[in-house]
């Protein structure tokens, strides 16, 4: 009996939400600032990539917020695990052949790509969130495939307060030349070269290395305390 | 086109109901990754690669390996 109710309630919501959704047009524009971004995006910004002018650029200060958040949710778990106690020192059985080769044989290409990603960010797809995210994924690999590299955590907890506060400290250097927080002080050079778009790239490296800092920490964490 | 898109939304839809199905809870889990892969790729046709990268390492391969690693802490078989 509660079985059928809730399949019913679940369909009518599913009604509910496709009739509504059914009378937004698809594929219309509907904001006039998402046109503005588009039209206007890459003469303002120097970023060819619209995505990262938006995420860094225009609404850069939220960005700020959402590494806030990433930083709050890393110290929290380190908070919350180091809280339990009896730290059982389990003996490291060694990975496999196929496992070990690769590490130590995509671990360094992964790094490369990593970095890639978020360098070219403001001219390719990818940012630094999602260089930071590979860049976590190749620790992953670190810790299944030759856990007897340590990772320093000096230097992850350094990489990790190095971006915040290269984040941080170039918003208020645009507050001091200019008047406002981050706001894009640097020349933006001409579009689709490396070096262009101002303070784009140098942010999104920042976020790079705090984001995946911050992610092999989880990552770290977990597996040091299970 | 059309059909490698329906085809993997099906795809997707069996792995969503199996993650909520099996009692395994690491089959489970990979069936969530199954998910997120299939997301990052349709976001992909979708022209969105910012959000297919994005989904691609953290949906697919972090999260999946939190989950893993709490599994291992706690219980594998749900009751």
């Amino acid at each position: 009996m509660r079985r059928i109710i809730s399949i019913l309630l679940l369909v009518i919501v599913a009604l509910g939400i496709s009739l509504s959704l059914a009378k937004i047009p698809f594929g219309v524009p509907k904001t006039k600032v998402g046109r503005h971004y588009i039209n206007e995006g890459v003469k303002e910004t120097g970023a060819t990539n619209i995505v990262t002018s938006v995420v860094v650029s225009y609404r850069g200060f939220d960005t700020l917020g959402e590494v806030t958040v990433l930083f709050i949710a890393s110290i929290g778990l380190g908070a919350v695990l180091s809280t339990i106690g009896e730290k059982t020192v389990r003996k490291i059985e060694p990975a496999s052949l196929v496992l070990s080769t690769g590490c130590r044989v995509l671990f360094p290409l992964i790094l490369v790509f990593g970095s890639y990603i978020f360098i070219h960010g403001h001219l390719t797809p990818g940012g630094g969130f999602q260089g930071g995210a590979i860049i976590a994924s190749g620790f992953l690999l670190i810790y299944l495939g030759c856990r007897e590299r340590r990772i320093s955590r000096v230097a992850s907890k350094l990489a990790e307060s190095l971006g915040g506060l290269t984040f941080v400290v170039i918003g208020l250097l645009g507050l001091v030349s200019s008047g406002y927080f981050l706001l894009n002080f640097l020349p933006k050079g001409t579009a689709n070269a490396l070096f262009s778009a101002g303070i784009i790239p140098i942010i999104y490296i920042a976020i790079g290395f705090k984001v995946g800092s911050e992610l092999a920490g989880i990552i770290d964490n977990l597996i040091e305390e299970s | 086109m059309i059909f490698i898109v329906s085809f993997l939304v099906v795809l997707m839809l069996v792995g969503a109901v199996a993650a909520s199905v099996f009692r395994d809870l690491i089959s489970a889990v990979i069936a969530a990754a199954l998910v997120s892969l299939i997301a990052s790729i349709l976001f992909y046709f979708l022209q969105a690669p910012d959000v297919a990268m994005a989904e691609a390492a953290i949906g697919a391969a972090l999260t999946t390996t939190i989950f893993i690693i709490a599994i291992r802490r706690t219980k594998r078989y749900e009751e």
